[in-house]
This record gives C-alpha cells, sequence and structure tokens, in this order.
C-alpha cells in the first residue's frame, strides 16, 4: 500500500531534500524500514531501542504513535504521517 | 548573528514575564528564501515547569502544518530560564537538533531579568550569537 511520510528539516540532509516520501508499507514500522532500505541511516534518526527516539515524534493524522500502537500502528493510504522533533529543553 | 525586529524582542520578554515562574515558550516564524523572523509564535509548555519546556504536541502539529502552507520555517525558538541565567543547559542542548535555528533564551531570574541571547547549537555544542534589533527589514534585504 502506498502512503506519504512528511519529513522534517533536520533529517531532509537524508532523503536528499524531500519534503515528503511516497513509500509503502502497512505499519509505521514498515514504512520505516522502506524508507531505511532507500535512505540508509535514517531509520536510527527516528527509532532507538525499538521504540520512537524521545527527540521525535511521529504523528497518524493528528495522533501521536505512541498513543497509539507505538511503530505497530497500521496506517492507511488515506492517513497523513508526519515526523516532527520534539521541541523541549531546560 | 540574529537580525530581528525590536518589537519582537519586546513580545517574547513580555511573554516571558506573563509565564514567570513557569518556563515560557515559542517561535517566530519567517519565509524559506530570507530566514528572517517574522511571524510570532507563542506555544504552550506542556511539562508546565519551572525548569522544563516542552511545545504542547498537538499545537505544534498544527502550528507546523500553517507553517508548511505558509512556506515557512521556525527561524527562532525561545524559551526562558526562571531560575538560571540565559544560557542553554544540558536539556537545551540535547534536543536542539537544528544548526539554522536561533535558539532565544530569556532569563527573568530577579539578577538577569530582561536578559536576552541569542545561540546556534550544533551536536550539542553552543556558539553565542549577538542580537542585532532592527525597526525594519527592509536595510537588510536591500
Amino acid at each position: 500500500m502506498s502512503v506519504t511520510i512528511n519529513i522534517p528539516a533536520i533529517l531532509q540532509n537524508l532523503t536528499h531534500n524531500k519534503k515528503s516520501i511516497k513509500t509503502t508499507g502497512s505499519s509505521i514500522a514498515e514504512i520505516i524500514n522502506t524508507i531505511e532500505a532507500e535512505y540508509p541511516g535514517f531509520r536510527d534518526r527516528v527509532i532507538a531501542d525499538g521504540k520512537v527516539h524521545r527527540f521525535m515524534n511521529i504523528y497518524v493524522n493528528d495522533d501521536d504513535i505512541r498513543f497509539l500502537n507505538n511503530l505497530d500502528t497500521k496506517v492507511s493510504s488515506s492517513d497523513s504521517i508526519t515526523i516532527l522533533p520534539a521541541v523541549a529543553g531546560g | 548573528m540574529l537580525t530581528i525586529l525590536g518589537h519582537l524582542v519586546e513580545s517574547m520578554v513580555q511573554q516571558a514575564h506573563k509565564d514567570h515562574p513557569v518556563e515560557t515558550c515559542g517561535m517566530i516564524a519567517g519565509s524559506l528564501e530570507n530566514r528572517l523572523p517574522q511571524r510570532f509564535i507563542p506555544m504552550v509548555n506542556k511539562a508546565k515547569s519551572t525548569d522544563f519546556f516542552e511545545f504542547e504536541p498537538k499545537q505544534y502539529l498544527q502550528v507546523w502544518r500553517e507553517m508548511e502552507q505558509r512556506n515557512e520555517v521556525p527561524v527562532v525558538i525561545f524559551h526562558s530560564h526562571t531560575q538560571s541565567i540565559a544560557f542553554p543547559g544540558r536539556a537545551d542542548r540535547e534536543f536542539a537538533l537544528d544548526p539554522n535555528i536561533h535558539y532565544v533564551i530569556i532569563s527573568t531570574t530577579s539578577e538577569q531579568k530582561n536578559c536576552v541571547r541569542s545561540f546556534r547549537i550544533c551536536n550539542a555544542e553552543v556558539i553565542e550569537e549577538r542580537i542585532k534589533a532592527v525597526a525594519s527589514y527592509l536595510p537588510v534585504l536591500a
């Protein structure tokens, strides 16, 4: 299934400056693995220790996948998928 | 150097004092072409803490979508320190992922009141930069 994922500016150096990528997969984990195959290094910037990196948020439509089914969250071609870096500090 | 309209600096300071003792946060968006700070965007501090801030994620997602539609980028990300000097701490350095962004810190401690400083942060390395407050960007754009 084809899905589109929005890529944050800080990861666009890995995706040949593409702001969005059309890729395939039925879950977030599958999508990230597919992107990794084409753009090596991508996965390590987004996932750490098998979970979404604490500095990143992944949204399916308006929902953070941490509140859905994490990386196993299912997606459909009509979903809007967005990766955004968390903005935080002390 | 951060070149910024004077009223935007005042807006950051005012918001920091309004939210004190909780850390304030927000950003100033600008066009991708010239990266000049233009649109002041106050953000909700999800942490509501005196020593930590985090953009409220749903609000940030909404703001990000607006910026995409307007072809804007975050030029300045600001927050306040309500108990310490205006210098990036460990968490500030860890979360500062984009070397193109000006990270502005406003200290609202009684000793440091109205102290506003700007930094570039790359791989957790901090470089302070001068803030040049201007009345208009016209001379910069000329």
